[in-house]
């Protein structure tokens, strides 16, 4: 057993790094480091250079796409994204939707949809939550109810990420209410365009639109886009859970974010020293340096148990656990160490005013993020919920 | 010792909670916030003259009731139960309190124009460089004849967009961290040469960047007493924003404990589950130490300066603690809901994280006390 990098995996990181180098849009880049919204085509522009090389799917099986990578050189390329602040692809189609419809879909589903989530064609959104849905999403109560070879849905789905961008959106709905509440769940596709369906804002804390509410209204919905079995979507909903917990561990963007600090806290002065020579500031980083390369070793394993033919299981709660932590005491340092200038609203003044600068322009963003980043703990199954896994999957409670 | 409040201390907080009570309910908040202004002036104006709140921590020889700090700490948890973003803290804990302490002919003058609430104070000290360092300043006061010429920049200025008066921190001798040589000045906000870029914060108030290039200010604006004048002022307005905070926790305590009443999953109240009552219970007690430190250092604010000034240093870094545990589990408790606009909560959190870092963060006050309590 060991940890070292062999000489092909070397050679791979040169080749991935060298690629993102010479690749990585400088539109995009430029907008990253002025800190400006990105839009729709920004993130597409990135997912469409990606697919071109055919690396957009890394963890895919190779016939519908994947890379065909070891472990590590899935991990190394993680690593080097997240090292050279790629940003990160929307995972609704790649990580979310897409293994789904490879795992559980029909011939006609995975021919349809999973090209066009490799090539962006396709933008994704994830129609699970509900008002009264949430911790307990098997509680859904979005009905879809069959009408000849079509379903017709009605309900209120909410937290949908990104809905306002969506060409198609996947749905927990309940087909049968007569049931064990798991067990009268279906998985649906739903063009966003169909009559019937209203996206509409929520605004968040910094500010940001980034998730919606979307309101379905005798929403018409071919049977043939229901994936999986009728009223076994739930099987779908917990694979997909699963998954989704597995990258939430979030280890390469937190390394990224702990190095941040640093360079921030390494020019940022506390009177004649820098921040970072404060000893109770350094002290914090070098913790959270520490509980991230424990996190990082979790996942290490995990990822090695799955190479080993071990899917997901209830140890990923683990991961998000510790990853939502993680990146949720990293937002707390970088406003610590903004002082004075975590307050003003960057989206209250027009940027650019280089004669009167508001601070410096990494604060702008420093207190929004730790209000939006409070989202991590909550969402993709609570941490409340992901101990309640552990104590009952994991320790037999 | 005697721990409770005069009748009088109590028809105050009465008074002013009915008030805002009428004034400050959330809906309203979130209109005087979109106002081009940020704020509604006739409230402040109301607080003034029709509630005639402001006398409170005045002494009566300037029009007052003869009140202080005690006064200022129940306005100030009132204010914070409503996360008003009035200017009390800016007008009358600092401007009035560097007045009443300086005396002379310029309090005469303005401590009554504060009462009236023609006068809007706000306080421009820290720098962009200086961090929570009160002397570290490159602002200078350069004499000239029997005036003073001001010229450099202040950051982060809250309630500068509103204020006539700006009480400013500046050097008058001495390097860039020395203690002597720094002075405070109370001046017209309209002087020519000051110029501001205004903004608004992220919990809810308005701030500016001011400049000033070559302001001529009369000799008389030098309210005497220097960075320990500066300091003493500041520790009563950092205890002031504790009791803000305690006003604050208690709000997101009970607003957690009904939201999981009424919020339901799996088949009952989320409030039922024990982890959520234990957390609750946890936070109601974190609240309960943000009103005792705030009465603490109330309390201490009369103490000789190193006592004071360890007092404070507690009460700050303890606050700062205590408020971060109850807003962060008041918007884990409420789940998604809490990161939005819609309810009140978040907005209470992100005052509450403002006042983590306003006047010193808690490390900076844990620092203060260590270096003052245990001899290196």
């Amino acid at each position: 057993m060991h940890i070292d990098f062999s000489p092909e995996d070397l050679a791979f990181r040169d080749e991935v790094r060298t690629f993102i180098a010479e690749n990585y849009p400088a539109e995009l880049r430029g907008k990253q480091d002025e800190g400006d919204e990105l839009s729709k085509e920004d993130f597409l522009s990135w997912h469409r250079i990606l697919h071109k090389k055919g690396w957009v799917a890394p963890a895919w099986p190779v016939e519908y796409g994947g890379t065909g990578w070891t472990p590590t050189q899935r991990f190394i390329f993680s690593e080097e994204t997240a090292r050279a602040d790629c940003i990160r692809l929307m995972p609704f189609g790649l990580s979310m939707v897409g293994p789904v419809i490879y795992t559980f879909g029909t011939p006609e589903q995975k021919a349809k949809f999973l090209p066009r989530i490799l090539s962006g064609e396709d933008w994704w959104c994830q129609g699970y939550s509900e008002p009264g849905a949430g911790s307990d999403l098997a509680s859904l109560r979005t009905k879809a109810e069959r009408d000849g070879d079509h379903y017709v849905v009605n309900g209120q789905k909410t937290w949908t990420t990104m809905a306002q961008h969506a060409d198609w959106g996947f749905f927990l709905v309940r087909t049968n209410p007569d049931v064990k509440q798991q067990e009268g769940i279906s998985f649906l596709l739903i063009d966003m365009k169909t009559p019937g369906i209203e996206v509409r804002p929520i605004i968040t804390l910094g500010g940001e639109h980034e998730v919606n509410e979307v309101f379905l209204d005798n929403v018409r919905v071919p049977i043939e886009n229901r994936v999986y079995e009728e009223d076994k979507g739930w099987t779908c909903a917990k694979f997909l859970l699963a998954h989704e917990r597995t990258g939430i561990a979030g280890v390469a963007g937190s390394k990224r974010g702990i190095e941040k600090i640093k360079e921030i806290a390494t020019t940022e002065m506390d009177g004649e020293r820098a921040l970072l020579s404060n000893p109770f500031f350094r002290r914090k980083v070098a913790e959270l340096e520490m509980d991230l390369t424990a996190l990082e070793y979790t996942e290490l394993r995990t990822l090695a148990g799955e190479a080993a033919g071990k899917g997901p299981g209830p140890e990923s709660s683990v991961l998000k656990i510790k990853g939502s932590e993680i990146q949720q005491r990293i937002t707390e340092l970088a406003l610590e160490a903004a002082g004075h200038y975590g307050a003003p609203y960057f989206r209250g003044f027009g940027e650019g005013d280089n004669e009167h600068p508001i601070g410096p322009d990494w604060a702008h963003r420093t207190a929004p993020s730790y209000f939006n980043v409070r989202k991590t703990t909550i969402y993709g199954g609570s941490n409340e919920v992901q101990r309640g896994i552990i104590a009952k999957m994991v320790l037999g409670l | 010792m005697d721990l409770s409040f005069t009748e009088t201390q109590g028809m105050l907080r009465e008074t002013l909670a009915r008030f805002l009570a009428d004034t400050y309910d959330f809906e309203s908040r979130k209109k005087m916030l979109t106002r081009p202004e940020g704020r509604d002036p006739g409230i402040w104006k109301a607080i003034a003259t029709e509630l005639g709140l402001t006398c409170a921590p005045f002494a009566e020889e300037h029009g007052g009731m003869g009140g202080g700090a005690i006064e200022n700490m129940i306005m100030m948890e009132e204010f914070g139960k409503v996360i008003a973003i009035e200017p009390w803290l800016q007008t009358v804990v600092i401007g009035g309190g560097a007045l009443k302490h300086a005396g002379g002919a310029l309090a005469e003058a303005t401590i009554p124009a504060i009462i009236s609430g023609d006068c809007v104070i706000a306080f421009a000290y820290a720098e962009p460089q200086g961090r929570y360092n009160l002397a570290d300043i490159g602002t200078t006061a350069k004499a000239d004849g029997a005036g003073y010429v001001l010229n450099g920049h202040k950051g982060v200025v809250y309630a500068a967009p509103w204020a006539t008066h700006l009480l400013v921190t500046a050097r008058t001798g001495g390097g860039r961290r020395d203690r002597a040589g720094v002075e405070l000045f109370l001046i017209e906000a309209n002087r020519p040469g000051i110029t501001r870029r205004d903004y608004p914060t992220v919990d809810g108030f308005m701030a500016s960047e001011v400049y000033f290039e070559n302001v001529a200010i009369p000799g008389e604006a030098l309210l005497t007493g220097g960075i320990d004048l500066i300091e003493r002022v500041v520790d009563e307005a950092t205890v002031a924003v504790c009791a803000e905070a305690s006003g604050i926790a208690r709000t997101m305590v009970n607003s957690t404990v009904e939201y999981t009443k009424q919020r339901k999953q799996f088949g009952q109240p989320i409030g039922k589950f024990q982890v959520l009552q234990h957390r609750m219970s946890d936070m109601f007690v974190e609240a309960e130490q943000v009103s005792s430190m705030a009465l603490m250092g109330t309390l201490k604010l009369d103490e000789a300066p190193e006592a004071r000034k360890a007092a404070v240093s507690m009460a700050k870094a303890k606050v700062g603690k205590s408020l971060k545990f109850v807003g962060q589990n008041a918007i884990q408790t409420h789940g998604g809901i809490g990161i939005t606009m819609e309810l009140a909560i978040g907005h209470y959190f992100k005052r509450g994280t403002m006042i983590e870092g306003q006047f010193g963060s808690i490390d900076h006050h844990l620092d203060r006390f260590e270096a003052l309590t245990y001899p290196a």
